[in-house]
């Protein structure tokens, strides 16, 4: 994670030398797996989302772009009527974004203060603070959620606690409601901004917020000005860990929300669940959230090659 | 002259850390800077240097004492509230200006029209032969490019003082030597008031009207460099700024600022004294090598007055030739002898020599 924004440097590194049997027969491993794990899968998507559906689950193989239409049309329930726009997937994906976005903000407005805070800690207990902040990610993502939903449930130590203390009479619902999902987001992914954000701040050259502030620029200008502008490509390396996995998540839409708070993720597992799944579907909107995705790490590669240009 | 010094700092003392885990780094410093003086503050690592100098820029707090900046008091204003700018050691450019962009930044921040700003931080960037390289990034500046930024970006506010701390120890030594004398240049034509932290002597001595050495938080003597190099005022100096002999001896007898004392073996030595010591006492005797010469010695025992010993080593050095002698009590003796007339002394490794001190190179240090 640390090495996001400064493992572009090794592109740098002429590669005249890659052509060269022995350079191929060395980066055979590498390709083996990106082959594997990533080229493969994405290319069996792109094909399965262009197949026709088997009810019970599975494909067949006869070309069709009947998953991409299904995403955008209402050709009603026999698929004879005429073509209205479909806004249940435009919504659902529209919903997720907005959320991703949201809990990016959420995470960058309390993550980059702690990263902040740890970063400027004296070097030897910086490792005590990250070590607090990955302790809760050695328990499963599910179970972390689920304990979640005990704690602000309506009959949960929450509302207990609140009732208790006399500031509610009657337990506030939380459970099922946008707010839910969104501090569900929030707790799963703040550490994938915190880290990276840490980096950046840790290897920030202090002496520069002095020069600032002895060129008369006040503290928060200093802020403004310098620190930000300097641990940017952290800073969009945090929002792209935290954007990308909040975009497709779906257990804490899962479990913590409701109809109403549908998201990318879950409409793309329920495909893959059980017979009543649609695989092709599920592979479209894959592919639409995939390509989505690229256009945000286009975005980042742009940051950092411009930012390579610029400093050091 | 002006009445009131550019900069005065009175007992200034810092502690970090509480008791009883305390380490003071500066001891009851006071010195006091004139109007346009190059003033160096000198000493080794950890004499405190650094530390006075960031109390002079507000980035660190006086614990004791006070700073007056042409007669106010500045002690208690944050730095960027100080008309004080600092160039720093590893230069702080901001790495996502233009070369520009960093020498207006001050200017900007006193709220300076951009226009303004731009202009004067391009004159300054004349100035310091950068005015081609407005639109670069630091990072695509030499270390002596971006020295010269730093210069200007923190000369465009026209401060009252400014700071530089070890600006020349990151740049290759011609480097180092040509901006010795650019820096002194530019301090002139300006007209602004230098303080500037060095651990390097001889970067001390060019450029400085005046230099204050510095050891473990203390002040140890404040004066020109002539003052500091021909009558230094303790051991620690002595031995600090250039090559020095010392050697123990007993005062014999005080006249007035002449002492006579004895080293060695019986050897009487006349020595100039600056502070009060009384007969009988022990105390060092400093003698710059170069104010000493050699000559061949037929006796073969030293007589009173005169040291004699054996020559143990000749290293000829361009300039000079750097000649150890060891004297007959054991004592390791450096001289340097000038090759200015095309030879040097005829004196070969094992022969017999005495030695004879220029009048007033001896000096007595008490402490």
């Amino acid at each position: 994670m640390a090495g996001l924004p400064s493992s572009t440097s090794a592109k740098e590194k002429p590669s005249a030398g890659v052509f060269d049997g022995i350079a191929i027969r060395l980066l055979a491993p590498s390709w083996l797996m990106i082959g594997f794990f990533l080229l493969v899968p994405v290319a069996m998507m792109l094909v399965y989302s262009f197949l026709t559906k088997e009810f019970r689950g599975g494909v067949i193989w006869e070309p069709s772009l009947a998953a991409y239409d299904q995403f955008i049309f209402d050709r009603g329930l026999f698929g004879d009527e005429p073509p209205v726009i479909e806004w249940t997937y435009i919504t659902i994906f529209a919903r997720s974004i907005w959320q991703a976005a949201l809990a990016t903000v959420l995470c960058l407005i309390i993550g980059f203060p702690t990263a902040y805070f740890i970063a400027t800690r004296p070097a030897n207990t910086r490792g005590v603070w990250l070590f607090l902040i990955t302790i809760p990610y050695w328990v499963n993502l599910l179970i972390r959620t689920v304990s979640m939903k005990f704690l602000i449930r309506d009959t949960g130590p929450l509302n207990q606690f609140l009732i208790s203390t006399g500031l509610i009479d009657s337990p506030i619902h939380i459970v099922n409601t946008n707010f839910a999902v969104q501090l569900g987001l929030f707790y799963s992914y703040l550490p994938f901004m915190v880290l990276p954000i840490y980096a950046a701040v840790e290897r920030y050259n202090f002496a520069l917020s002095e020069a600032a502030f002895d060129l008369y620029a006040s503290r928060w200008t200093t802020l403004r000005k310098i620190l930000i502008p300097v641990v940017k490509p952290g800073i969009i390396a945090g929002c792209i860990l935290v954007f990308i996995p909040s975009l497709g998540a779906f257990l804490a839409p899962d479990l913590l929300g409701g109809a109403k708070t549908f998201m990318i993720g879950s409409l793309i597992e329920e495909q893959f669940k059980g017979s009543a799944g649609n695989w092709p579907f599920g592979a479209a909107a894959s592919m639409i959230l995939l390509s989505m995705v690229l256009v945000v790490l286009l975005f980042y590669a742009r940051q950092q090659t411009r930012s390579i240009n610029g400093a050091r | 002259m002006a009445n009131t010094s550019a900069l005065e700092v009175r007992n200034a003392v810092k502690v970090y850390g509480v008791k009883p885990n305390d380490v003071i780094a500066l001891n009851d410093v006071s010195i006091s800077v004139e109007n346009n003086e190059f003033f160096t503050l000198l000493g080794p690592s950890g004499c405190g240097k650094t530390t006075l100098l960031r109390m002079i820029a507000g980035f660190e707090t006086i614990t004791q004492g006070s700073i007056r900046l042409f007669g106010e008091n500045i002690e208690n204003l944050p730095a960027n509230k100080r008309p004080v700018n600092t160039v720093f050691q590893q230069y702080a450019l901001f790495p996502h200006m233009t070369v520009l962009q960093n020498a207006a930044f001050g200017l900007t921040m006193l709220g300076k029209s951009d226009k303004e700003a731009n202009s004067v931080a391009g004159r300054m960037l004349e100035m310091v032969q950068l005015g081609g390289f407005a639109d670069r990034k630091p990072g695509q500046l030499s270390g002596g490019q971006q020295q010269r930024v730093a210069l200007a970006r923190a000369l465009a506010p026209s401060p009252k003082l400014l700071l530089l701390d070890e600006p020349l120890s990151a740049l290759d030594l011609k480097l180092r030597h040509s901006m010795r004398v650019e820096l002194k240049q530019i301090q002139e034509e300006m007209g602004i008031t230098f303080i500037f932290v060095t651990h390097d002597q001889e970067e001390a001595l060019t450029m400085s009207d005046r230099m204050a050495v510095m050891s473990n938080g203390e002040l140890q003597q404040i004066g020109t460099g002539k003052e500091i190099y021909e009558q230094p005022g303790n051991r620690f100096v002595a031995d600090f700024i250039g090559e020095t002999n010392l050697l123990s001896a007993t005062v014999e007898s005080v006249k007035g600022s002449h002492a006579t004392c004895v080293i060695g073996n019986n050897t009487r030595l006349e020595c100039v004294v600056s502070d009060a010591i009384e007969a009988g006492s022990s105390a060092h005797i400093s003698i710059r090598p170069e104010r000493i010469s050699l000559a061949k010695s037929t006796v073969s025992s030293a007589g009173q007055d005169t040291l004699t010993g054996v020559v143990s080593r000749y290293v000829y050095l361009g300039t000079d030739t750097q000649c150890k002698l060891l004297l007959d009590d054991g004592t390791k003796i450096n001289c340097r002898v000038q090759n200015a007339h095309g030879s040097t002394t005829d004196l070969a490794v094992g022969e017999r020599a005495s030695i004879h001190i220029d009048q007033g190179a001896a000096r007595l240090l008490v402490n």
